[in-house]
This record gives structure tokens, C-alpha cells and sequence, in this order.
């Protein structure tokens, strides 16, 4: 009833029809309902709308012009540069509000008050006067703000003070909603725990206060006891007390979780693998897969390793993977093959570009090495280190990541055993190799021997390579790799 | 005892510091002097962010000295396409960093020492400082003919800029930081501080070039490390304290809690790039193709660092105007950057008609867009 005779001797002041048509905005505003509870005089019956009319009626603050302080140094003009707020937004005592320049200083202004901005005097670039208005913010009317308080330094207190407040300059940062909360069910501010940014007090902190001093739902732990509410215990019930330490039966607790779903639109190179993956759904896609023992070229790579780095090259397995499956291409040639966008003709590419997938900080890259059919193991190993340190730079020249024909992606690295590869258009195969495991195999003479096994998933277009032909080149692949002395036969 | 956050980490950074635990009522410590042992320019900046956010600075200012391997640092406000070469930064592998503070561009290298005077916001006063820095310089070389002007840069022989200002105020905490060239590299300072970015508009700050000297050409004996002595005796002599510098780690996260989160925030794309004020590119440029040559027009609207329009004039008919719209449109809302506008257009390539010669083209315009960036 308290607010309702305010609101009368408001309207008394600012005349009743001003007074409802404030109400009627306020709500709006604050409450995102376009239901408004004034009919002056009316007795109201709900509680739930008492409490809504008497926020209304007191969150109808003054606007107050929020002036440009003094910068120092005797500067009178500065460059307004970035807002951090628009109007309409809510902000509280503290909060940053524009970006300002002067002559080499760049100046955070931040908000005095707790409240809605309302509006934005200068645009980007403009010039803006110290002492002169610079945004318009409407106030808690009840917070009785004096516009001219200056709120930087507070003086210091004596010793018997709560050590919180001994933070000079730091009064309690809490919203206007969560002051409201806290006065409502008599909290002090000052004796809550504030988690959030710059110890700011957020709702959540007042829940688990009120939560800690009936006892309700957390069981006496260690932890519990280390931050006591409020040193000023004589203060707190002696049955409250009693209450916390008996076991409690645990009581629904409201979940209090403020996380935000976030949508971004999807741009640029996003919007372009969206593009490709949807087009690569049109091909039907059939699986191949394999597992390959590399015992032999595992061995083989150790030695040739130093080699290599003789020559400044650091030698993986890709290279050998690479040249492998382009000895194969040359004997199953669809496989680096394109196929038109009416399907009416396959072009059979004569160059072997093979791409890599790579994984870098904007996602996943296809660099290729070209004409691996007249490279040598080495020269593509050395060509793999260029592409590889560009590729982490953020370097790579559209050269290098166009022209593919054919693309091997190396998950192992990361893990995996087996996987399911896309097809990238326009190819019609990719291979996705697995890590390499050591696992127990049997050899010719039946005994187990310690292999090093990888393995191997192939997709390809079945609407022009059929299984047979993927297996056979799987298997020409395999044996090159088993076997890394064949390779020597067929090396061009 | 309910403990902010803020007075934790000032006691743990004092309590390791291990100066007087007089607490903040406390008239005798009077400063500071830090110093980094990084030379990591997004960490160093961090700590600047650091004692700026959670500092009390209320009896005791503080003086952080540091140095940076070779990275350009732009202010708050400008635009590194009108300020320096991108390319050759790129090339050269030199970092580039935004800093909180305004003013101009700079160079670092670790012949170039950094000072940064962190004082409440009441008690900011550039021309103190820089003048503090002149005593200093005089007093270890009487001879130097160094003075202040009025735009807060420091000459030598009146001519020859050796230092440059800048500011940043918060709400209770204020910094002014300055450079100070001992023996940095000339060359590879003018070259990268020139921006072969043609047809920009904006109101980004522009930098105001000046002739640089080092100390070291004045001064063949000087170094690095006695500058920085120098330095730290006058604010020690200044301050009333001892000369005495404590070294700190920019990745201690138990006395600078939070500032490997600062040092990432300032190596984000969206820090280092989106934070560029809004501006606007109209330039054209020729292509070469088969024998004729290709008037191209291009011009882009940038805000936050993102295309927000985009505009190619090609000559009516060079590439089906289908796949014109589609580049335009992929590059709408992308990054204004070369090494996602590569994988942008290669990636789209995929799904045009599979032709030799729209490739090619394709390429090559692209390469030429992406050279703008």
C-alpha cells in the first residue's frame, strides 16, 4: 500500500496523466510485459502484480545527464571512438560506457549510475566537450543519486571496519535487480560474496547466501566453513546456526544457471565448407576399408630419417603414403578422375595433385602436392614441410590449395582407428588413415609377432568406381607399403 | 574475512615483491620498478592491462620497464592497413599488437626500451614523466642535447625523434607509456612502417611520421641496459625509494592471477584486427590474362575488421556473373584477411563447373583481391 500512496503523491506532483503513461513505459521496459496494472486507485489484488507496480513505480527514476568528466592535463575536447553501450541497454555503476581520445590518451568513461541509457549525445568520431553531456541515464529514483556526486575515492575508514570495505573506491557493485532481491529478503550487500566481474555481486551470489544461512541444502563440508556469510555473527539467528550444523535433508534448490545460448551467423570460409560438404552429399559415397602392417616401412623410415634431415627435410610417413597410393593411381586411373556436373562425361586428370587435410586454428585446409607421378619420395616429403609450415602460418597461396585430384587425410595423427572420409568435390576418392597401433599378429610360421598396424577407410564415388576397383587399388596401395622394396620396381 | 579478489592479488604481488606489508594506509612506500623478462609483446602489454585493472595505486606508482622482440604496436584506434606493411610483417615473421592506449604506431625491436608510468588518475602527468626521463638521460651523458616538446615526444639534437608517447586512463588507475630507441633497427623500422595499402578511408588515428634516431648513433658507448639503469635511479630518486628492481614474470599466474587470459586476449583476430574502426576501400588494380590486360574495380566497406560490402567491376562477361555474385557474396560478412579469403575462394572453387580456363581466371583474380588484404 506504501507504493501506491507514493505513486498518488507522485501523480499529484507530475499530474496523472504523465504519471500512467510513465508506469505503462516502465513496465514495458523493464518487464518485457505490455500489461500495465494502472488504474489509479484500484485496489490491487495479486501479489505477484503488487510486487510488479511497486518495482514499476520506483524503477520510474529522473533522468539524469551524465556529464564528460574531467580528463586531466587541461584538456577540454576529446574524440568519441567507440561505444560499449547503445541506448536502451541497462548498465551499472562502473560499467564502461564509451571509448573517448585526446591527443595520444585513450580514456575509459565509465557509468556512474546504476540504470538505462537513454541517450547517446555524440556519434563515432565526434567531438565531445568535458562538462558537457554525454549520455542521458535514467535512475532508480529511489536510490536518491545526487547527479553532482563525484564517486571516485571514497575516504579511508578506521580499523574495527569490515575489511571489505577497506577496498578505497570500490562501493559494492550489484544490478539494480539484484539490490532489489537483496533488500527484499534483508540481506546486507556488504556481507555477500560477490562473484562476478570486478566482485561484482550477481543474483546467484545472493541465492547461495540465503541458501547458506537457513541450512538448506549443502551438508556441513570443509569448504563450507572456510567463508562464513558475514563476520558479524552475533547478527546471524542462533537457530540458523544450530540449523547448519544438524545433517540437512536436502531441498530442491532453484538451479541457478546464467549461461546464454549464443548464435553467430556462419561466414566466409564456413559459408563456403557449407557449400562444399553439401554438394559432396550428392555423391554416393561407398566405403573400402583396410588394415595395413608397416612393421617393414616403419623400419625403413627410421633409417632414412637422418638422411633426410641431412638434406633439412623432416621425413613423416605421408610421403611414403603418397607416392604409394599415386603408383596405385597409375594402375587404377578412375580414381583420379572427375566426373561433369551432368554426369554425362569422366575426365581422367593426368596430373596426380594429391591433397592433404590439414588441420589448422581456421579448421580444415586441403593443401596439394603436385604431379606427384615425377616426384620423388624426398622431393614430396620437402614439398610436404613447405606446405606444412605455411599451412600453420596462414600462408598458403590459392595455387596450392586448389587443383587437387586425389586426397589422403592423415586423422591418425590425432587418433582414430577407422573412419568415414567425405569426398571432396570434384574429386571421387579420399583416403582417411587411422593411427598406428602395436598390436599381436600371427606370421607365416603361426607365430605372434609384434606388428605395427594401421588402418585405412576409403570412400569413392559409386557412380563411377565400383567396389572391385577400390579394393584392388587398396591392395596394390597395401602391398607397396608392406613391402617397401616393391615400390623400387615400379618407381617411375 | 571476506577478501576481494582485487586486495588478494595486490597482497600476493606485494607479499612476493616482499616490500613493506604496511598495508594500503601505508606513506612510506612511495613506488615501484618492475621490470619484464619476457620479450613476448602481448605479454608485456598484458602486465600493463594487469596492474591497470587490479593495482591499487593509491600510495605507491609504479614504474614497469620492457623490451620487445621485433613486433609493430598500433593504437587503439588506427587501422594497420593504413599503418604499416601487413605483408611484410607476414613475411618477416614480425608480431603485430594493438595496444589498450591511443596514439601512434611504433616499431619495437630489443633495441627500443619501453617505460610505463602507472599512477591513480589524479596524479596522471605526462611532462613529469618525460621529464623524469630527460634528468635521466643528462645525468648519464651530460652531453646529449635531448628535450621535451609539446606533443609529449622526446628530441634529440632537436631534430631526431627518440621517443613517443602514449596514454591510457581508467576510471581510478591511469598509465603513460613511452618508447625510447637505443639501437633499433632503422631499416627494417621504416620499411614495415609503411603502408602499401592504396585507397582507404577512414577515421582511424593516422600516425604522424617523424625522423628517428638512435641513442647508440649519438652515443656509441651506450646501452640498453644503462639507459634503463638510469632510468630507474631518477623515479628511485624521484619516489624516495630504493633502487631496486624487481624482475617479473609475465606467465606467473600465482602473482599476476588472470594474465595468460589477458595475453591471449590481446593475440585474438578479433582484438589485433576487428577493433579497426570502420573504413572503407576503393582502389583498382590490373590483370594480366593472355596476352590483354583487365581493368578490375573493387570497393569494400570494412567494419570490425569483416567485409560488410563488397563491390567487383569486372569487364562484362570475363567470368560468368554467376560466380562473380558468388564471390561476392562469400566475401560478404568475412574476414578482411588474406588467409581466410585464400580458403574461402579455393573451397568455393570446388563447386564451380570443373573448367581449366574459369579457373584460372578465377585465380587470378582472387590472388589479386587477396593481395588488397
Amino acid at each position: 500500500m506504501a507504493a501506491v500512496t507514493a505513486l498518488r503523491s507522485s501523480c499529484r506532483a507530475m499530474g496523472r496523466l504523465v504519471c500512467i503513461h510513465r508506469v505503462r513505459s516502465c513496465s514495458s521496459v523493464r518487464f518485457g510485459k505490455p500489461k500495465y496494472v494502472c488504474v489509479l486507485g484500484t485496489p490491487l489484488q495479486l501479489s505477484q502484480q503488487q510486487r510488479l507496480f511497486r518495482a514499476s513505480a520506483v524503477s520510474c527514476g529522473q533522468i539524469v545527464q551524465f556529464k564528460l568528466s574531467d580528463i586531466g592535463e587541461g584538456i577540454t575536447e576529446v574524440t568519441v571512438k567507440e561505444w560499449y553501450i547503445k541506448e536502451g541497454d541497462s548498465v551499472s555503476q562502473f560499467d564502461s560506457i564509451c571509448e573517448v581520445q585526446s591527443d595520444k590518451a585513450s580514456v575509459t568513461i565509465t557509468s556512474r549510475y546504476d540504470g538505462i541509457i537513454r541517450k547517446l549525445h555524440y556519434n563515432i568520431d565526434e567531438i565531445a566537450y568535458v562538462g558537457k553531456p554525454l549520455v542521458d541515464i535514467e535512475i532508480d529514483a529511489s536510490k536518491g543519486v545526487s547527479p553532482e556526486e563525484d564517486v571516485v575515492e571514497t575516504p579511508p575508514m578506521s580499523h574495527e571496519e569490515h575489511t571489505h570495505q577497506e577496498i578505497k573506491g570500490h562501493k559494492t557493485l550489484a544490478t539494480p535487480a539484484v539490490r532489489r532481491l537483496a533488500m527484499e529478503n534483508n540481506i546486507k550487500l556488504s556481507e555477500v560474496v560477490g562473484t562476478g566481474k570486478d566482485n561484482r555481486i550477481l543474483k546467484e551470489d545472493i541465492l547461495n547466501y540465503l541458501a547458506k544461512q537457513t541450512g538448506a541444502i549443502l551438508p556441513p563440508s570443509p569448504k563450507a566453513e572456510i567463508i562464513p556469510p558475514s563476520p558479524k555473527s552475533e547478527t546471524m539467528p542462533a537457530a540458523a546456526k544450530d540449523k547448519a550444523r544438524k545433517i540437512p535433508i536436502p531441498v530442491p534448490r532453484p538451479i541457478v544457471f546464467s549461461g546464454k545460448d549464443k548464435t553467430e551467423p556462419i561466414t566466409g570460409f564456413h559459408k563456403a565448407m557449407v557449400k562444399t560438404m553439401s554438394a559432396a552429399l550428392k555423391i554416393p559415397h561407398f566405403g573400402y576399408c583396410d588394415e595395413i602392417d608397416l612393421t617393414h616401412l616403419v623400419q625403413l623410415r627410421e633409417e632414412l630419417k637422418p638422411l633426410a634431415q641431412s638434406r633439412g627435410v623432416k621425413l613423416s610417413f605421408m610421403p611414403f603414403f603418397i607416392k604409394a597410393a599415386s603408383l596405385g593411381l597409375l594402375q587404377y586411373p578412375i580414381l583420379n578422375a572427375s566426373l561433369d556436373e551432368s554426369c554425362q562425361n569422366v575426365t581422367y586428370k593426368a596430373s596426380h595433385n594429391i591433397g592433404v587435410a590439414m588441420d589448422t586454428e581456421q579448421g580444415l585446409i586441403v593443401p596439394n602436392v603436385k604431379n606427384v607421378q615425377v616426384c620423388s619420395v624426398f622431393e614430396i616429403a620437402s614439398e610436404l614441410n613447405r606446405l606444412q609450415s605455411l599451412g600453420s602460418a596462414g600462408q598458403l597461396g590459392t595455387n596450392d590449395l586448389s587443383g587437387g585430384t586425389f586426397t589422403l587425410s592423415n586423422i591418425g595423427t590425432i587418433g582414430g582407428t577407422y573412419a568415414k572420409p567425405v569426398i571432396l568435390p570434384p574429386e571421387v576418392a579420399i583416403g582417411a588413415l587411422g593411427k598406428i597401433q602395436i598390436l599381436p599378429r600371427f606370421n607365416g610360421k603361426g607365430e605372434v609377432f609384434k606388428a605395427q598396424i594401421m588402418n585405412v577407410s576409403w570412400s569413392a564415388d559409386h557412380r563411377i568406381i565400383d567396389g572391385a576397383t577400390m579394393a584392388r587399388f587398396s591392395n596394390l596401395w597395401k602391398s607397396y607399403l608392406e613391402n617397401p622394396a616393391s615400390m623400387l620396381l615400379d618407381l617411375k | 574475512m571476506v577478501l576481494q579478489s582485487s586486495l588478494k592479488s595486490c597482497l600476493q604481488l606485494s607479499c612476493i615483491l616482499r616490500t613493506p606489508k604496511a598495508g594500503f594506509r601505508s606513506t612510506t612506500s612511495g613506488g615501484l620498478i618492475i621490470q619484464s623478462v619476457s620479450d613476448d609483446v602481448y605479454q608485456n602489454l598484458a602486465v600493463e592491462d594487469w596492474i591497470h585493472d587490479h593495482m591499487n595505486l593509491e600510495n605507491r606508482q609504479v614504474l614497469f620497464l620492457w623490451r620487445n622482440s621485433p613486433a609493430v604496436v598500433i593504437g587503439r584506434h588506427q587501422n594497420p592497413w593504413q599503418e604499416c606493411n601487413l605483408r611484410l610483417l607476414r613475411q618477416k615473421d614480425i608480431k603485430l599488437a594493438r595496444r589498450r592506449s591511443g596514439g601512434g604506431t611504433v616499431y619495437h625491436d630489443l633495441g627500443n626500451i619501453n617505460l610505463t608510468f602507472f599512477t591513480t588518475r589524479k596524479k596522471y602527468e605526462r611532462m613529469e614523466n618525460l621529464k623524469l626521463v630527460v634528468k635521466a638521460l643528462k645525468a648519464l651523458r651530460p652531453q646529449l642535447d635531448v628535450h621535451v616538446t609539446d606533443r609529449y615526444d622526446i628530441l634529440l639534437n632537436r631534430q631526431y625523434k627518440i621517443s613517443g608517447t602514449a596514454a591510457k586512463l581508467g576510471r581510478t588507475t591511469a598509465y603513460h607509456h613511452c618508447t625510447l630507441l637505443c639501437k633499433a633497427d632503422k631499416l627494417v623500422l621504416s620499411s614495415v612502417l609503411k603502408s602499401p595499402y592504396k585507397g582507404l578511408k577512414s577515421n582511424a588515428t593516422p600516425s604522424v611520421p617523424a625522423s628517428v634516431k638512435n641513442l647508440l648513433e649519438e652515443d656509441p658507448t651506450l646501452t640498453c641496459e644503462m639507459l634503463l639503469d638510469a632510468i630507474a635511479e631518477e623515479y628511485a630518486a624521484q619516489h624516495q625509494i630504493d633502487h631496486h628492481v624487481t624482475f617479473i614474470n609475465p606467465t606467473d599466474e600465482t602473482l599476476l592471477p588472470g594474465i595468460n587470459n589477458k595475453a591471449k586476449e590481446l593475440q585474438t583476430w578479433e582484438w589485433v584486427y576487428g577493433k579497426t574502426p570502420k573504413f572503407s576501400l576503393s582502389t583498382c588494380f590490373n590483370m594480366v590474362y593472355k596476352g590483354s590486360v583487365l581493368d578490375v574495380k573493387v570497393a569494400m566497406d570494412v567494419k570490425h575488421g569483416r567485409i560488410e560490402v563488397c563491390n567487383i567491376d569486372l569487364p562484362e562477361q570475363w567470368l560468368p556473373p554467376a560466380l562473380c555474385n558468388e564471390l561476392v557474396k562469400s566475401l560478404t560478412g568475412s574476414k578482411f584477411c588474406p588467409s581466410e579469403t585464400t580458403t574461402l575462394v579455393t573451397t568455393l572453387l570446388r563447386v564451380c563447373p570443373q573448367d581449366d580456363e574459369l579457373h584460372s581466371k578465377w585465380n587470378l583474380l582472387c590472388e589479386n583481391m587477396i593481395m588488397l588484404m
